[in-house]
Order: structure tokens, then C-alpha cells, then sequence
């Protein structure tokens, strides 16, 4: 064990404060200002009318809150949301770990064409994507019809079925983040140590023990991370339904993140708009705390 | 390389304010905003604008037309508000309220150039609001929209009939005809998508509908008026001659050129698409007329649309943004915008030129620019249109809501839209 040095902590904390300043000025002036801010504005009817002249502005207390919680349009973009996120979340994660174990893979030749080939729609820009899958999933005319129509499944209408349209952005953005995570968890993988494998060989065990037993296990904070990364970027989902659904059909694919940016940057409802924002902030918040604590648990 | 990249902006920077300072004392700057490709094409006007007023420079800014509202929004928030702007007419009741630009009465009683009879009334009228029992006019029509029927000429043929429909009744006869023609097939009459408002606004008001009452303050959808014509469109829906979602038509152009629906209510900006995908033998095979009327008025009411020109009330160069609009009014700087990019003049004896007379696509919308009517003028109005009316007929075009349900709840919402107007409107009092 080591042996903690002796430091003079006044004049290192110090340098440390120093040091620390910039960053914290930062965060202050562009993260925690807006955020009190925004807090202020969500107990107000901030809208066209108080912009233009601040003493039509209403302290409303929660009726914001409350109007939120009798608003059918939030809960329908609430229920889309955790739609979205349980199960594209799994499901990505699913993916990327399985593409992960293939590309770390001994068999596997060329893995720098593969890892690059996977990895081009994360960079990808996110808008010309989903416009070229606007034509992928097209009735009439699109690819995805096309290869169902060779094992004789009838033409789907992807988008404007409204049971259809969140299963295909789901599709989409599994599509389109995987490649992020497999990179993770390939970095994940080729940190568990190789006799770990020659000592369960050894014992006997098969392929698929080898993974329960020693891969998961090992992969255990990755995981954590990537799940808590998936999750907050999919309860943010906006791009994709705004560019190819617009929230439709019948606001199958409206998301909270959407319907906020509809209330405040559209009809300049800001009052009505930072309630929402502040309403999914708990939201991811308490995901993460349960993912913490059930991660905890398990180990 | 770094050191060369530090020079280089140092460099750039000095030249930049040696360049402004050096600028004569007496020139007036002038900023201008415009949207989209009237941006790209007014700079074209310019140079004659600035030779015969020597004085004045025009500094044009583009803006996209997808972010407008809210750059211009923005720049009202922060202080930075151009001189003047192009505004989409619909959006005049928000930038009235929200008190950025100026009433142009006075500037309009003195000018020579600019006076209410030489534009169309329904489009003037929509840059005119009530403000304490006084009419103040905020804008300046710039070019002109309003729409009406687009339709597949071959088709209206074989479905029997010459010319376009007249009424109500025609409209539908003749869309059932249509389908018929494609027995078996996926083919439709005409296309009404629920994310354009439009038309269910446009036949409810021609049907009379009072859309809000109580000076604008209190929604009137479930009216009898308002039933009938939003009923008769939805009903196009239920019976098919509409195909239902518009995730299914990706390109408009190519869906008309292939039959796939024969009518279409669009506006102007779309002629230059149908001239462009209807080639070789389709070239003569499309028209525009029109919109049919109710109960024996033909033609039936469309909207007042199109693009104003307006006056911030931070400008320090009003006056010689005046001399620029007069310029913008003029019927030659009209006929020539309108050559340019294909806007319609707002000034009506620009359209005895021969570049628009000759064309017969705009014959009718000379008829149908004489019978447009504005939508209600407050600021709400945008948002209970783009995201009341359209989710409300989505959901009653899918026979989600039956149109009474549909219609009583779009009050409801139109009503809490509105809860911050009437309030308003009490406290003044």
C-alpha cells in the first residue's frame, strides 16, 4: 500500500481554486444561471405578450405544473418518450455489445474496416440521415418494403401508420448510435485479461458460459456508462421524429423534447416550455439514480 | 502555420475597421432582412435604387425562411433589430404586439407611391390592425399569395367534365368520378393534407364561419358555419377520394405527374415545380383555377397571403427606409422582381404587364387575388392553426374524433390559447 505524502493543502487548494476558476465561471455564467433562470420562468406565463411588454407578465405559481399534468398532449409525448427509450435503449445496447463481440473477435479479419464501416453513421449528420431514410421507408417506393416484399410481407406505411411510425424511428436511431457504444465496449473487451478465458478453457467451460461468466461480469462499469449515455441521449430524442415524422402521425412520435421546443421556440410559450424541460430534467435524473442503485446492487 | 493564421485574421480585422471608418460620414446604412431567395434576388434591385439615391446603402441579410420567426424574435429580445424586414403577413399581429415595428399611416398619407388603392383589398387588409379604436397600417404589401386549384386537365376529362369545378357540389361529383376512373387502383381526387391548415380554414370560411368572436378572444370552430366546411373536406378523407396520411406523398410534383391525385390546393410558389415535373406530354395537361364556391358564389374565398415589408421601431433611418419601400412599390421594380423570382406583385397595375398577362397560370390567381379574405389578425392565431387545426383534422380525417368531438375540443384548446388575450382585453378596460 502506499503511503499518502504529507501536502501543504492551504496553498495547494489554493492553486486548485485557481486552476478550477475558469471552469467554474463558465459553468456558472452558461449552465447555472440559465438553468435558475429557466426555474423562475417555469412558475410564470412568460410568453409574445411578456416579451414585448414585461408588465403583462403573470406570476401563476404551479399552474404551469399543473396545466402540465392535464395537458393530453404531454402525457401522449411522455408515454412516446419512455416508448422510445425502453426500447431502443436495450435494444441498442443489445447491438452494439453483440457487434463489439464479433469485431473483438479472433476470426475476424479486416476489423479496421469493419469498427470504421460501423461506426460512420455516429458521425454522420444526423438530418441527411433521416432524410435518406424518409425514402428507405417510403410505401410505395422505398428498400425497406422492397426486402419484406421478398418473403411476401404486404407493403408496411412505415411513417404515417401510427403504429408503424415509432417502431421505424426506433429502427433508425438503433441504426444510427450503435456504432458509438460498440466502440466502448470493444475498449471494454480487450481489457479483460486473455488467461481469464485459458483458465475457464481450461475448467471446461463453453462458449456461452465464458460470456456469462466472465464477460458480463467484467464488462459490469461499462455497461453502467453506456446505459446511462443511451438513456440520456434517447429521453432527448428530437432530430429524428422532427425531420421525419414531425411528431405525427396522430403525435405517435411526438417526444417531450419536441413538444418543448414546439411550446417555447415556436409559439414563444416559455413559461409553459421550461415547466416541461424541468419536468423531464426529474425525469432523467431519477433514471440515472436507478440505474446507479440497481448497478450497485448487482455487484 | 499557426503564426501565418494569427496574421492573416489580425490582418482581416484591421482592414475591417479601416473600412468602416473610412466609409463617407453622409452615407445612411440601411439594414435589411429578407428570407430565403428574395434575399438572394433583391440584391439585384439594389444598384438602381442606390444610383438614383446617392446617400443611401442597402445592407441585405439573409435569413432562412424555416428560422425567421425566431432570429427576428431573438433580435427583438436582444436590441438588434434590423432598420426593416420582410414579414410573412401572418406574422404582423406578433411583431404589432409585441410593439417592434411602427405604424406606417403617416408616411403612407404623405406618399405618392404607396396608398391602399393600388393593391389588392383582402392582402392590404391583413397588414392593417386595430389598435385602440384606430386602424394602424404596419406593413407594406410586398409580393402577393393566395391559394387556389391546381388540376390535372387530362383527367378532368375523362372524368366528363371541361373546366374546373364551380362548387361545392361540382368538387365532389367530380372526385368521385375520378376514382372511378382507376378501378382496383391506389389512386386519389385530390390531395388535403391535415399538416396544411389552409383549406379546412378556407372552407369554413367560405361557408361564413366567424372563426373567433369576442374581438378575436374566444374561439368559434363548432359553429355552424365552421362545420360545414371543415365536415365536407374531412369527409373527402373517409371516403377515400383523399389519400389520409402525407408521409405517403414524398414528392408532391411526382404524385401529381404519376395521377396518383388530380387536384391540389397550393399557391403560387408551386408553379414553377409543376412547370418542371410535368414535361414532354404532360406539359399542357395542367391548369390552375379558382377555388369553387358555396351555394352558388363563385370563386369561393382563399386566404390573403404573401410577404410584407416592415419598419423596426428601433430604426434610426426611417425615412430613408420609406424612399426604399417606395422604390420596392414602384410597378416597374414589381414587374422586374416578379422576372426575377417569379413572387406576385402586390401592386395591382403591375399585372398589365404582358410578362404576367401572357402567362396562363396566373389568370386565375388575378380572379382569386380579387376575393381573398385575412385570417383573425392576433398573434395567437399561428399557433392555434399550425398546431390545433391540423391535429384536430388528423384526428378526425382517421376517424378518431367524430367532427363534433374534434371540433369542441379545438375550442377548448383555442380557448386556453386564447386565456392570456382576454385578460388582457379586461385589464385594459
Amino acid at each position: 500500500m502506499k503511503r499518502k505524502e504529507k501536502i501543504n493543502f492551504k496553498s495547494a487548494s489554493g492553486a486548485a481554486y485557481f486552476f478550477l476558476a475558469p471552469a467554474v465561471t463558465a459553468i456558472f455564467v452558461f449552465f447555472f444561471i440559465p438553468v435558475i433562470a429557466a426555474f423562475f420562468i417555469s412558475f410564470t406565463d412568460f410568453d409574445i405578450y411578456a416579451l414585448g411588454d414585461l408588465s403583462t407578465l403573470r406570476f401563476i405559481g404551479f399552474n404551469n405544473y399543473i396545466e402540465l399534468f392535464n395537458d393530453p398532449l404531454f402525457w401522449q409525448a411522455l408515454k412516446n418518450t419512455f416508448y422510445f427509450v425502453f426500447a431502443a435503449a436495450p435494444l441498442s445496447i443489445a447491438v452494439s455489445l453483440g457487434a463489439a463481440i464479433l469485431l473483438n473477435s479472433k476470426l475476424i479479419k479486416f476489423k479496421g474496416i469493419f469498427r470504421l464501416s460501423y461506426f460512420i453513421p455516429v458521425v454522420t449528420t444526423l438530418v441527411a440521415v433521416a432524410i435518406v431514410w424518409r425514402f428507405i421507408y417510403h410505401t410505395r417506393f422505398g428498400l425497406m418494403n422492397y426486402f419484406l416484399s421478398l418473403f411476401g410481407i404486404n407493403p408496411i406505411d412505415w411513417l404515417g401508420d401510427p403504429d408503424w411510425a415509432m417502431p421505424a424511428i426506433i429502427i433508425m436511431a438503433v441504426w444510427k448510435n450503435f456504432g458509438y457504444n460498440m466502440i466502448i465496449f470493444i475498449a471494454g473487451l480487450q481489457n479483460i485479461p486473455e488467461d481469464l478465458y485459458e483458465a475457464a478453457s481450461i475448467e471446461g467451460a463453453g462458449g456461452f458460459q465464458k460470456f456469462k461468466s466472465i464477460t458480463l461480469p467484467m464488462l459490469a462499469p461499462t455497461t453502467l456508462f453506456v446505459s446511462i449515455i443511451t438513456m440520456i441521449g434517447f429521453f432527448q430524442l428530437f432530430a429524428e421524429p422532427y425531420i421525419m415524422t414531425q411528431g405525427g402521425p396522430l403525435n405517435s412520435t411526438l417526444s417531450i423534447v419536441q413538444y418543448m421546443y414546439q411550446e417555447g421556440f415556436r409559439w414563444w410559450n416559455m413559461g409553459y416550455s421550461a415547466s416541461i424541460a424541468f419536468v423531464l430534467f426529474l425525469i432523467i435524473f431519477a433514471g440515472t439514480l436507478i440505474q446507479f442503485r440497481l448497478q450497485r446492487n448487482a455487484a | 502555420m499557426k503564426i501565418k493564421l494569427y496574421l492573416t485574421i489580425i490582418l482581416g480585422i484591421t482592414f475591417y475597421f479601416y473600412s468602416c471608418s473610412s466609409e463617407k460620414e453622409d452615407t445612411t446604412v440601411i439594414k435589411f432582412w429578407a428570407m430565403g431567395s428574395e434575399a438572394e434576388y433583391v440584391t439585384k434591385l439594389i444598384p438602381e435604387f442606390e444610383r438614383k439615391n446617392p446617400g443611401i446603402k442597402i445592407d441585405v441579410q439573409q435569413i432562412p425562411w424555416t428560422a425567421a420567426q425566431e432570429k427576428l424574435i431573438t433580435a427583438f429580445a436582444s436590441d438588434n433589430t434590423p432598420d426593416a424586414c420582410q414579414l410573412g403577413n401572418t406574422w404582423i399581429p406578433q411583431f404589432a404586439s409585441l410593439n417592434a415595428i411602427i405604424s406606417l399611416n403617416d408616411l403612407i398619407q404623405r406618399s405618392d407611391i404607396i396608398s391602399k388603392e393600388k393593391y389588392f383589398e383582402g392582402i392590404w387588409e391583413t397588414n392593417v390592425i386595430f389598435k385602440n379604436e384606430d386602424s394602424v397600417v404596419y406593413g407594406i404589401p410586398w409580393y402577393v399569395d393566395t391559394r387556389l386549384l391546381f388540376y390535372r386537365k387530362d383527367i378532368f376529362k375523362k372524368a366528363g367534365y371541361n373546366s374546373s369545378p364551380k362548387s361545392w357540389h361540382e368538387l365532389y361529383d367530380l372526385s368521385k368520378k375520378i376514382v372511378a376512373l382507376f378501378p382496383g387502383e391506389e389512386k386519389y381526387a385530390i390531395y388535403l393534407p391535415t399538416n396544411e391548415w389552409n383549406p379546412f380554414v378556407i372552407f369554413g370560411m367560405q361557408a361564413g364561419a366567424d372563426l373567433l368572436t369576442d374581438n378575436n378572444s374566444k374561439a368559434n370552430f363548432s359553429s355552424r358555419e365552421f362545420k360545414t366546411g371543415f365536415e365536407f373536406l374531412i369527409n373527402f378523407h373517409k371516403e377515400n377520394l383523399a389519400p389520409k396520411g402525407f408521409a405517403q406523398v414524398t414528392n408532391v410534383y411526382q404524385a401529381f405527374a404519376e395521377e396518383f391525385f388530380s387536384m391540389y390546393i397550393s399557391g403560387p410558389w408551386n408553379i414553377p415545380e409543376f412547370k418542371k415535373w410535368m414535361k414532354d406530354d404532360l406539359a399542357d395537361e395542367w391548369m390552375t383555377a379558382p377555388l369553387p364556391g358555396y351555394e352558388g358564389k363563385y370563386p369561393g374565398v382563399s386566404l390573403a397571403g404573401g410577404s410584407s415589408l416592415v419598419i423596426f421601431k428601433d430604426s434610426e433611418h426611417k425615412e430613408e427606409v420609406w424612399k426604399f419601400f417606395e422604390y420596392l412599390s414602384l410597378p416597374e421594380t414589381q414587374i422586374e422582381f416578379y422576372k426575377l423570382i417569379n413572387n406576385l406583385p402586390a401592386v395591382k397595375e403591375a399585372w398589365e404587364d404582358s410578362v404576367l398577362k401572357n402567362d396562363p397560370y396566373l389568370e386565375a390567381f388575378r380572379i382569386q387575388l380579387d376575393n381573398v379574405v385575412p385570417t383573425p389578425k392576433v398573434p395567437e392565431w399561428e399557433q392555434i392553426v399550425f398546431s390545433k387545426i391540423q391535429q384536430y383534422a388528423e384526428l378526425a380525417a382517421r376517424n378518431v374524433l367524430t367532427v363534433d368531438e374534434a371540433l369542441k375540443r379545438l375550442d377548448e384548446d383555442a380557448d386556453r390559447i386564447l386565456e392570456k388575450r382576454r385578460w388582457l382585453l379586461k385589464n385594459q378596460k
